[in-house]
């Protein structure tokens, strides 16, 4: 192929809409997280101003439960998922030297499914009936007899769902088949180890989620009694196997962060990762128990003694390998030269919070401890923490640390900080004392709740709003980043390591044409 | 090397996957009720129901008393009245009961029912064992028709000793699936099987 259309290529709409460029494609996945996000994040402060105080303020509360199953799938599906996608496309040819993603017209559909779905989903609101209000988890039989809505968003998950299985197939294709001569699996950087591996758990798990929620589209419309116990079906036989997706999904959220952690902690402790072949294995290991540990999500559907007891202890399985991962990253950063750019805060940050979203699970884990938490604040404030603690802190740490060679510009380091700061704290400030009334009590995707509640409440809309609101900081850095700024170096950060920083800040269109030789 | 074919065949082998894990979530409904019938772990309302003459020959534990509750629901698509005539009985494991249920058809033509037993706590399921039950046939009232309906059954002495209240309910569905849509609802499970035989009213309360 000639080398000299390098920078060409198709200007204006029709540039996006065609693109088959890996970065044109990153930079389409980012943006389009970005719209989630506002539209999820609008969602969670409808929530939370209800709940500002007791009693019915502000919305109604079939529209309440609506929020709540919205910002969950928008969250899920729309933010966090395609974010980690979008970074997999930017940063994974460059990190593994290949020019491009392996099957780059597919990658373009890949991408442009999810704005018909997202919209689909968003449309679910003004359906008949509104939205579904079942919650993220859609279980029958509320959700067979949801109104249209219902519909949008099973069709919506289908093509969320066909969006990510060839998302993941391509980053298998690129990993297994594109490495630059010489990078052999075992030298691959830990964000292509661990997106490997998530790349086979979407594969593993998206279909049988497509599986469970064309049971639904069918119970609801075809005569079929999948779920329906009047026709000889079974609503917990939803569960089962919604969850044996569901599992692997949270996994499928945090392994790509994991592979961010390590990739940045290494950088600013000027040492290389701590454990290298322990964290593959640990992730390796993760993902397999994520497989066997699903009906910890139902202990109380009323399983036999002997499920409940091979749950729990599956489950607490997982905080081994776990703790491999965390115990390396610690182990990095021990007697390194660190430092503390705004990249490496979102990380350690990120490591912090998500392990203490760790330990709530491993509390959750316990099934007699569950009966009582099940279905309350806690596990909101759990799952909190290790999505956000956990994914969206290693997004923003990814977004950091890989600008300055996107944009070709430093972004300000002040402002970066001061949006770390305000972020982690109004993000502790909204779910810590949500540990606190899920243990008083308080039971989850209620509208109104019982008095004694209201400062903790209160205490949460609060930091809500605050950590909405200082996303804008970030907003502002973004823009003011692409448009220009101190000019970055190709390495970027004095400690950096890896194939993405041999090319020149910004990247240029097409990268590694020649694969580079890896020692 | 080619590139673009091993990423041609890289895609069709994922897609395969992928089509396969597509299957294999149906694959999981029945393959649930195999792993559960393989490791006995299922609840099964009338799983014990061979063993009645078996369970006559119980010795009455007398230093123990239990309370068994009795509910039951006409469900959507069954125009009947339908309760318990008594809501509890105090009695010993092993000491047969008689309880009875009323049924009353409010539509003006005939209808044929059956009722699905359920047990709480579960794992009490397989110790209260019936001797007789309404539940064990399609009932059929005429128009109007009210009746009242017969429960026989004794409770296992083997039942867990922190176990001291047991609730059996009833749902009674159409077992007709044009009568019940007619009526507003859902018919009865896999109503054309169980004509006379009582083996296939099983409600799997647990996978």
């Amino acid at each position: 192929m000639s080398t000299d259309h390098h920078e060409e290529h198709p200007k204006g709409l029709s540039r996006w809409l065609f693109t088959t460029n890996h970065k044109d494609i990153g930079t389409l996945y980012l943006w389009f997280c970005f719209i989630m996000a506002v539209v999820g994040g609008i969602m969670s402060l409808v929530i939370r101003s209800e709940l500002w105080q007791p009693g019915m303020q502000i919305v109604e509360p079939r529209f309440f439960n609506q929020m709540t199953t919205l910002h969950g799938l928008i969250m899920v599906f729309g933010f966090v998922m395609p974010a980690f996608v979008g970074l997999a496309n930017w940063q994974l040819p460059m990190m593994i030297g290949a020019p491009d993603m392996a099957l780059p017209r597919m990658n373009n559909w890949s991408f442009w499914l999810l704005p018909p779905a997202a919209t689909l989903l968003v449309l679910s609101l003004f359906a008949p009936g509104g939205a579904p209000g079942a919650g993220w988890t859609l279980y029958p039989p509320l959700t067979v007899h949801e109104g249209m809505g219902m519909d949008f968003t099973i069709l919506s998950v289908h093509m969320l769902g066909i969006s990510s299985i060839l998302g993941s197939i391509n980053i298998i294709a690129t990993i297994l088949n594109m490495r630059a001569p010489g990078m052999t699996l075992m030298k691959m950087p830990m964000f292509a180890w661990s997106w490997l591996i998530t790349a086979f758990l979407l594969l593993a798990t998206i279909p049988v989620l497509a599986g469970a929620v064309t049971m639904l589209l069918t119970d609801r419309h075809f005569g079929t009694s999948f779920f329906d116990a009047a026709g000889g079906g079974d609503p917990v036989l939803f569960q089962h196997i919604f969850w044996f997706f569901g599992h692997p999904e949270v996994y499928i959220l945090v392994l790509p962060a994991f592979g961010v952690f390590s990739q940045i902690i290494p950088t600013f402790a000027r040492k290389p990762l701590f454990g290298y072949t322990s964290m593959v294995f640990a992730t390796a290991t993760i993902a397999f128990l994520s497989f066997i540990v699903w009906a910890h999500h139902m202990y109380t559907v009323g399983m036999p003694m002997t499920g409940e007891l091979f749950f729990m202890y599956a489950t607490m399985l997982i905080a081994v390998p776990t703790g491999v991962k965390v115990f390396n990253w610690v182990a990095t950063m021990w007697r390194g030269s660190m430092t503390f750019e705004t990249p490496m805060l979102w990380a350690i940050g990120g490591v912090f919070t998500f392990t203490m979203g760790g330990i709530t699970g491993l509390m959750l884990s316990i099934t007699p401890v569950d009966f009582q938490y099940h279905d309350t604040y806690f596990i909101v404030a759990h799952f909190h923490y290790t999505i956000i603690g956990g994914s969206v802190l290693a997004i923003f740490a990814a977004i950091y640390y890989w600008l300055p060679k996107w944009t070709g510009h430093m972004f300000s380091e002040p402002l970066g900080k001061l949006h770390f700061w305000l972020t982690l704290i109004s993000f502790n400030l909204t779910f810590f004392p949500q540990h606190f009334l899920g243990l008083a009590g308080m039971p989850r995707r209620i509208p109104d709740y019982a008095l004694q509640f209201t400062g903790f409440n209160e205490v949460s809309t609060i930091g809500a709003f605050m950590v909405i609101f200082a996303q804008l900081i970030f907003f502002y850095l973004v823009i003011k980043c692409i448009r220009g700024g101190e000019k970055a170096a190709d390495q970027v950060w004095e400690g950096a390591e890896g194939l993405e920083w041999a090319v020149p800040s910004p990247a240029p269109y097409h990268t590694f044409a020649t694969p580079p030789q890896v020692r | 090397m080619d590139i673009v074919g091993a990423n041609q065949r890289t895609l069709r082998k994922l897609l395969l996957v992928a089509v396969a894990m597509f299957g294999f979530g149906y694959v999981l409904v029945p393959l649930y009720d195999v792993f559960c019938d393989v490791t006995g772990i299922r609840f099964n309302t009338q799983a014990k129901q061979e063993n009645t003459a078996a369970a006559q020959g119980l010795v009455v534990d007398k230093t123990r008393w239990v309370t068994v509750e009795f509910t039951g629901n006409a469900m959507q698509g069954l125009p009947w009245e339908f309760y318990a005539l008594k809501k509890k009985v105090r009695l010993h494991p092993g000491q047969t009961t008689v309880v009875k249920y009323f049924a009353r058809n409010r539509a003006d033509e005939a209808i044929v029912g059956q009722a699905v037993p359920s047990v709480a706590p579960p794992r009490a399921t397989k110790h209260l064992k019936k001797a007789e039950c309404f539940c064990f046939t399609q009932q059929r009232l005429a128009a109007g028709e009210s009746k009242e309906m017969v429960v026989q059954f004794v409770i296992d002495p083997a039942l867990p000793k922190e176990v001291d209240i047991i609730t059996l309910s009833y749902a009674f569905f159409n077992a007709d699936r044009v009568s019940a849509n007619k009526y507003g609802g859902s018919a009865a499970p896999e109503s054309h099987e169980h004509h006379g035989s009582h083996k296939k009213v099983t409600t799997n309360i647990n996978g």
